[in-house]
């Protein structure tokens, strides 16, 4: 077999034999053991799709250790890709193919792949010791285990090693490109063009190392092996249309990088610096990493020694005129809300990032939740409101990003800015925004000596004055002790405290008169049935409503974006629907903030198992109540 | 004759607020206060750019007294805060007042990161030996048997000395100072001005309600001469009210001594000569104590170093030196793809 001439004519046989998708959308899932570079092999095929115009979703599944021991099933990584040509929302209740790269990846994996679904499994890795480290009986090949399934055996490890061999390079170095043959074989699999990973190659390992051409002869390899070998009569090359995009520039974005450049873009709008401090913690710490290469913005990032010291100098920059951010998940920003606290009592600029996962306590690291609503709304020391937002997709951090700064600085307070690890970790295709779509909202730092009195109020906002050290004239004290309603100097006295409390209260309250009424997402105003949801929940809720409308079903999507304080409308828009559903990764805490607000019977789909939502369950709780 | 008075020169009053001072009459922070008003002036620091970080307690009250910034913020956490205003504007000159509770046990780590980072910024511990706000409890330097209403039947914790945990966290400057010798306290607190990175000092600021008299065994006047050595850069440690007795360091047993001159053949050339720069004497001195010793007083050590900020700053600016950012450009970085 030529597989080179063969490969060099790879492009126009694999185009012209492909058939067109009969469906809408294809789910892949890439699964094997951490050091098999499974994340590596999902993104670059999640690029090569999107510069194939399909709109798609991905889902970076990875384990918490850094590098368990290979072939036990905690090991295993996997990376799950939705892509079609309609606009996809969501990575996919369910993979339709699942490539397994060894015994453990198959035994974690095999009871999510459709009934149906095609395996393409590396016998190579099937050894009798692996099988029994995954903790497989007996070798599901031999048994029924497998009978729901197309299973495609190839030795993708014999392969690769074979094709590699004459570049030199070791066996342990050499196996550690069966990603990329297997990545090649789903190229050729789905039509797609294997020429960027090739520059990708090249470019991040140089043309001539050994690495990079073990690599590329690898992809090569797997790519010409589906051209050539008669895999026809079990996978057909298949063509999936490109969706019909707005038009624009676009690329794909992951939720952290979204988050970063939205949270500089807030920055830059209102004329400010940027003083990021965090402590490293997944999945949060991304932000750092992105933000620490971005000092040609003026962007400053400090790796504090823990957690209290991140919020407390992110505070202190604050303090000092700069936009002070400070960015963690669950167990850090519990550390934080005594600083949050201080922040509020304060009242200056602040945000508080949270990169939400499976708790409580230490939880599941790796696991999207979205279960700290509680913690953000009301996890302070005594009556301490500030504003809380949630992004609902990696695309929509950027804009997330903005309001919070602008919120940040227009009312003088701290505020939670809610991600989650799906969203940190996933990509999309992005419509990139340019600067000049955004209004600025530039910050004054007050200046003029006369008649200052750090805690006098805007009569509109009821922000105090922000006012930078190095300014002449207007040395003040503040603190956390309770201060005097206009001068700010320490009082004790019981009126002032109440007529205090009244007033944090009333600022953040009247940010609702600030912020866009509570828009419906499908569906109309009124009617017998609303899915309520927040955060990353967005896109299947969003799949699951479209899905039941199209059967004819009275159901609409509310997503919440403002979580304090809910728009003004909010209350009036669910009491027009006969019943309210809140479909939330956590154990109710968004339906218990809703019953308490607006006395409205709502009722819940809870999921707290460290997994997103599916649309087949939201589907299926539609179903029980419209 | 009318005295023209230059409006740029300041006095203590500039630095005085007009809030009234609420420590127990007779507190160590009175005497404290006075000296840092007194100093700041005579140094020719701009109110406007002085910053008073504290955290919790009575020594953290400091900041309402001072006719400059100041943040009180919360408990042991100043440093942190501090850190990020100078992150954030590294010409502010910034000093953090915290007392032994709030630097030792609850901000014990933030100090020790303070300090090995090198901020450059002053940090003033006031040790009194106890908790006085919430009243009386022991603290990370009270003695080994103090009975407080926490510990009835004594302490059995074993103190903490700040200027040797100074130095084990990597400060460049450490000093010691005493509430009521104002004095040496002014030059001090001007030496940590001066020092550019870090400076700690420790000032031993009596509690007139929960710990009176804690530190009367080497501040009363009449016994201060013989149980303290006002170390000097460059001369030699030399204390006594008659001057005759000095710290000598043992070469076989690799510890100090005290001797007396004239006495068991002890010499002034046997008395060691401080060098603030050297790490090995910073430490034995720092960790000398009565009854044996006296207790060591002034710069114990100065050995400067670039400070974080400094650093930081250079990294930035060398980033920068490159050209500036361009958001719409970075958005754009990568692959991208045009849909028409």
């Amino acid at each position: 077999m030529n597989l080179q001439a063969k490969a060099n004519r790879r492009d126009e046989g694999s185009q012209a034999s492909a058939v067109k998708a009969d469906k809408e959308s294809i789910v892949v899932r890439f699964a094997g053991d951490s050091g098999d570079g499974v994340q590596l092999l999902g993104g670059q095929f999640a690029q090569a799709t999107a510069l194939a115009n399909n709109s798609l979703a991905t889902f970076p599944d990875f384990p918490a250790e850094i590098r368990a021991p290979t072939g036990t099933t905690y090991g295993v990584s996997a990376f799950q890709i939705n892509f079609g040509s309609r606009v996809i929302r969501t990575s996919g209740d369910q993979p339709d193919v699942l490539v397994a790269l060894n015994p453990a990846a198959l035994k974690v994996n095999v009871g999510d792949l459709r009934r149906g679904g095609v395996i393409i499994l590396d016998t190579g890795s099937f050894t009798a010791r692996n099988l029994t480290k995954a903790g497989w009986e007996m070798d599901p090949r031999a048994s029924d285990a497998l009978s729901d399934f197309r299973v495609i055996e190839i030795d993708i490890s014999q392969h690769t090693l074979e094709v590699t061999k004459p570049i030199g390079v070791t066996q342990k170095e050499a196996l550690r490109s069966k990603n990329m043959w297997a990545l090649g074989l789903i190229y050729w699999m789905y039509a797609r063009d294997p020429e960027s990973t090739v520059v990708f190659l090249n470019t991040k390992f140089g043309a001539d190392s050994a690495i990079a051409q073990s690599n590329v002869a690898a992809l090569k390899a797997g790519h010409a092996y589906g051209e050539t070998v008669e895999l026809s009569g079990d996978l057909t090359p298949t063509h999936m249309p490109a969706v019909a995009f707005e038009p624009g520039e676009y690329r794909l974005v992951s939720g952290a990088e979204a988050l970063s450049w939205g949270l500089l873009a807030g920055c830059q709008l209102a004329g400010l610096e940027m003083t990021f401090c965090s402590y490293p913690i997944t999945p949060s710490s991304p932000l750092l990493h992105i933000l620490a290469r971005l000092k040609q913005f003026g962007v400053t990032t400090f790796q504090a020694e823990d957690e209290i010291a991140a919020a407390c100098s992110a505070l202190g920059a604050s303090y000092a005129g700069n936009m002070g951010i400070t960015a963690s998940s669950g167990p850090g920003i519990a550390l934080k809300t005594e600083a949050i606290g201080l922040g509020i009592s304060t009242e200056l600029p602040l945000i508080v990032v949270n990169t939400q996962r499976a708790g409580p306590s230490t939880g599941m690291p790796t696991k999207t939740e979205q279960s700290d609503l509680f913690l953000s709304v009301w996890g302070r020391n005594a009556d301490a409101p500030m504003p809380v937002l949630a992004a609902r997709s990696p695309g929509d951090c950027f804009e997330v990003g903005i309001e919070a700064v602008r919120l940040a600085t227009k009312y003088m307070t701290p505020v939670t800015l809610l991600s989650d690890g799906y969203i940190a970790n996933a990509a999309e295709p992005w419509l990139i925004p340019s600067m000049s779509d955004y209004k600025a909202f530039p910050v004054t730092h007050r200046s003029d000596p006369d008649d200052f009195h750090p805690f006098v109020r805007n009569d509109e906002t009821l922000a105090r004055p922000w006012v930078k050290p190095g300014t002449p004239g207007l040395e003040h004290r503040i603190g956390g002790i309770e201060k005097a309603y206009d001068s700010g100097n320490i009082s004790y006295e019981p009126e002032n405290h109440q007529k205090m409390t009244d007033v944090r209260a009333a600022k953040i309250h009247g940010i609702a008169n600030d912020i866009p009424d509570q828009s419906v997402e499908l569906g109309s105003e009124k009617g017998k049935l609303v899915v309520v949801g927040w955060g990353s929940t967005y896109g299947p809720i969003r799949r699951a409503v479209s899905n039941m409308r199209d059967q004819g079903l009275d159901v609409s999507h509310v997503h919440i974006r403002h979580i304090c304080p809910l728009p003004s409308n909010l209350g009036d828009l669910l009491r027009g629907y006969g019943k309210v559903l809140v479909a939330e990764m956590n154990n109710g805490q968004m339906l218990t903030l809703l019953k308490s607000q607006y006395l409205v019977d709502a009722d819940g789909l809870l999921k707290v198992s460290g997994q997103p939502l599916t649309i087949r369950e939201t589907e299926e709780a539609i179903r029980t109540r419209a | 004759m009318n005295v023209q008075v230059d409006p740029d020169v300041l006095t203590a009053k500039d630095f005085a607020t007009d809030q009234e001072v609420r420590w127990c009459p007779g507190c160590g922070d009175y005497a404290i206060l006075k000296a840092v008003q007194k100093t700041l002036p005579e140094l020719g620091v701009r109110p406007e750019k002085t910053v008073f970080v504290s955290g919790i307690g009575c020594a953290a009250r400091f900041p309402y007294y001072m006719a400059t910034y100041g943040f009180h913020t919360i408990h042991g956490r100043a440093p942190a805060v501090a850190t990020g205003v100078k992150l954030a504007n590294p010409d502010l000159d910034v000093w953090v007042v915290s007392g032994d509770g709030d630097a030792l046990s609850i901000g014990g780590n933030h100090l020790l990161h303070v300090l090995r980072r090198n901020l450059n910024l002053q940090f003033l511990l006031f040790n009194n030996e106890v908790y006085g706000l919430t009243k009386g409890q022991y603290s990370p330097t009270s003695r080994l048997g103090q009975r407080t209403p926490s510990t009835p039947q004594g302490s059995v914790d074993s103190p903490v000395k700040a200027c040797v945990l100074a130095l084990g966290a990597g400060a460049r400057f450490v000093a010691r100072g005493i509430d009521i010798q104002a004095k040496p306290l002014s030059e001090v607190l001007k030496a940590a001005h001066r020092h550019k990175g870090a400076s700690f000092v420790e000032i031993i600021q009596n509690c007139v309600v929960f710990n009176e008299d804690a530190f009367t065994d080497f501040t009363e006047k009449a016994v201060a001469a013989d149980t303290q050595v006002h170390v000097v850069h460059g001369e030699p440690l030399i204390f006594g009210k008659e001057k005759n007795k000095g710290i000598h360091f043992n070469p076989k047993t690799l510890t100090l001594e005290v001797g007396t001159i004239g006495e068991d053949g002890f010499t002034e050339d046997d008395i060691l000569v401080h060098d603030e720069t050297n790490p090995v004497i910073a430490h034995m001195l720092a960790g000398m104590d009565l009854p044996t010793f006296p207790m060591a007083m002034g710069v114990i050590y100065q050995n400067p170093a670039p400070s974080y900020e400094g650093q930081v700053t250079d990294q930035m600016d060398a980033v920068k030196a490159k050209g500036k950012g361009d958001l719409d450009a970075l958005l754009r970085s990568g692959k991208t793809w045009t849909i028409n």
